[in-house]
């Protein structure tokens, strides 16, 4: 695709050559279009991860029980007609206690780690653009955030703000950040002594513009990677919480409490922990899957060769 | 004299580092007339980009102005604010870059990359923009604009690429145009139609430039004033026929020698011995004596002075300054 020579004469061929070649114009749907046609396994992906988004926003259509409705007379009964999935200790629906904790889990994957992707990415810039004693003061508290086992840290703020769904949140945001900072300073640094930012900075542009309008665009690959791999990290980090107990609580229901629960009852009623677990297990490979493919078709210089 | 747009005065310009002072650019002092093409040649390091990169404001720690004003248009840019600066950026003065492959966001629609200038500088909204956007780009000759504007750096040519980089320069109408090396990353019939285009520019829009090079053919056939420099310090200037006809320091006889020529017959070409001294030891006396063959024993005690030859032809060289005394 790169060209160097160029001679008057052929160029109008060459440019309808390019123009076929690149299609008329390069629009995020044509991408989209690129990554269904190359990339089956990443759309399966995203399929799998809509399925799952549209049983957990539907999930009281789709079955007739509740989340919390006990039938006493049926515990730990295996799948059948009645409970597609079986039943747990207390005679509750596998299949209903899934989808609803689908909701929790997909909701705790996907907003601390956009929390903390927001917040890591614009304090990555500013401190890797501007360097000096923001850039120390940004990167030591990083290195503190870093320095606590993230786990434990979380359980902290569990602790003490009390359990519940925000806590959730802030717990996996504040752990979260320093890794996004971390990665996006370093892509900045480099970015910063580009030519083309140079020449941005040629033509009189603001810092703050080229921070989010040459910077940001060129960390956006790695972003997206980040996002595939932190969605489903804080998927697992509210199931060790709720394993541990001071995540959601009964009689709630998430995938990670659901392994806890069904790890009591491993030898006689194996699908309590493997219907979550396997649950667990197909949202972050979909969403490693997709991340994947979505790296390859946005990020432009992957997108040449 | 003529009127000056920009007007460099003893500017000093050093990089601060822990070993010691480098001075890249020591007392440069040089004038761009209006509507006027400047060139400043020299070898690599000499100190060319980094006085353009002080007249832009764009020098990079460890390196800072230490002493000497830039005018421009009678205004002392190093008196001014980073903001003030900024202004100035892209509307006053712009910059083309020696590499256009590097030179543009890899990301970023090249339309929307030039437009950012406009919107940057000037009050009008986006679709005016555009088209001014679109109006440029056919004044520096690429055709097809419209379908130009939506293509990233890596569609287009190299070619096309600079001529990109010269419309994001051109696009606010700047008094002066600082051009670094705009043609070394092109091949020569690339490189033709550049120099054509920022000459023809700078003629319709009566915008000076400075023109860096380390080329004296695109120095000969593009400036009316030539400054030559080395190890930092301006060694000769004067107008493009005289110092092309009547070269007077020997550093810028060598680089005449070493241009290849098709009309003499030779074995090799001809080149200028040993490498530029480093600028934190420079030798006590003239900066270029341990290279040059017309040295004498005062060329390595004391420092030579720039010494006015003939009205606006001066050569920083004791053998000039009595050959020409000789002559008269």
């Amino acid at each position: 695709m790169r060209r160097k020579k160029e001679q008057p004469g052929q160029e109008v061929d060459r440019k309808e050559a390019l123009a076929a070649q690149l299609g008329e114009s390069d629009t995020l749907k044509d991408k989209m279009g690129r990554m269904a046609a190359d990339n089956k396994l990443a759309v399966f992906s995203a399929v799998v991860i809509a399925v799952f988004i549209l049983a957990a926003v539907f999930a009281p259509y789709l079955t007739p029980f509740d989340f919390d409705e006990m039938d006493l007379m049926a515990r730990l009964a295996p799948p059948s007609s009645k409970h597609l999935l079986g039943t747990d200790e207390l005679g509750r629906d596998v299949l209903t206690r899934l989808l609803y904790g689908a909701r929790v889990s997909l909701v705790v994957g996907i907003v601390p780690t956009i929390i903390s992707m927001l917040v890591g990415a614009v304090l990555g810039m500013v401190s890797g653009y501007i360097g000096g004693i923001t850039d120390s003061v940004i990167m030591r508290l990083a290195d503190v955030v870093l320095s606590f086992p993230s786990l434990l840290l979380a359980m902290v703020i569990m602790y003490t703000m009390g359990d519940g769904i925000v806590s959730i949140f802030i717990a996996l945001a504040v752990t979260n950040w320093a890794s996004v900072a971390r990665v996006v300073r370093s892509e900045t640094l480099s970015l910063r002594e580009t030519e083309y930012v140079e020449a941005a900075r040629s033509m009189g542009v603001k810092d703050v513009a080229i921070i989010f309008r040459h910077i940001l665009p060129n960390c956006i690959p790695s972003l997206i990677v980040l996002f595939t791999l932190n969605v489903p990290s804080a998927i697992l980090s509210e199931s060790s919480l709720s394993f541990l107990g001071i995540g959601v609580q009964l009689p709630n229901s998430s995938w990670g409490l659901m392994v806890n629960m069904g790890r009591t009852f491993l030898y006689n009623a194996p699908w309590l922990s493997l219907v979550p677990s396997a649950a667990i297990m197909l949202v972050v490979l979909a969403f490693n899957f997709l991340g994947d493919g979505l790296r390859d078709v946005l990020d432009p210089h992957l997108k040449n060769s | 004299m003529e009127e000056c747009l920009l007007e460099i005065n003893h500017l000093k310009s050093y990089f601060f580092t822990r070993k010691g002072v480098s001075p890249a650019v020591d007392d440069v002092s040089l004038r761009v007339p209006r509507g006027k093409i400047v060139g400043i040649v020299g070898e690599s390091g000499c100190g060319k980009s980094m006085t353009a990169k002080s007249v832009m404001d764009l020098l990079k720690y460890p390196g800072r102005i230490a002493g000497g004003t830039i005018l421009l248009e009678g205004r002392d840019l190093t008196k001014l604010g980073s903001r003030e600066r900024r202004k100035i950026r892209g509307e006053d003065i712009s910059m083309i870059f020696q590499e256009p492959m590097t030179s543009l966001n890899p990301v970023v629609k090249v339309g929307k990359q030039v437009r950012e200038a406009i919107l940057v500088h000037q009050k009008v909204d986006r679709t005016e923009a555009k088209n001014r956007v679109l109006e440029v780009f056919r004044q520096v000759g690429i055709s097809e604009p419209e379908k130009r504007y939506e293509c990233y750096p890596h569609e287009l040519s190299g070619g096309l690429r600079q001529r990109v980089m010269i419309a994001m320069a051109m696009v606010c109408k700047p008094k002066l145009l600082i051009a670094d090396e705009p043609t070394t990353a092109l091949d020569v019939t690339i490189e033709a139609q550049i120099l054509k285009l920022i000459k023809e520019l700078c003629k319709n829009s009566g915008m000076s430039c400075l023109l860096i090079s380390h080329n004296l053919g695109v120095i000969a056939q593009m400036c009316d004033y030539v400054y030559v420099m080395y190890a930092g310090k301006i060694v000769e200037q004067g107008d493009v026929f005289t110092l092309f006809d009547h070269p007077a320091h020997p550093y810028t006889k060598g680089l005449l020698a070493s241009i290849i020529r098709l009309d003499e017959q030779r074995e090799r070409l001809s080149t200028i011995p040993g490498v530029v001294p480093n600028l934190m030891h420079l030798p006590k006396g003239c900066a270029f004596c341990n290279r040059c063959p017309e040295s004498s024993a005062r060329c390595e005690t004391e420092r030579p002075e720039l010494y006015e030859l003939r009205e606006g032809h001066a050569s920083r060289c004791f053998g000039s300054l009595e050959s020409e005394a000789s002559h008269e």
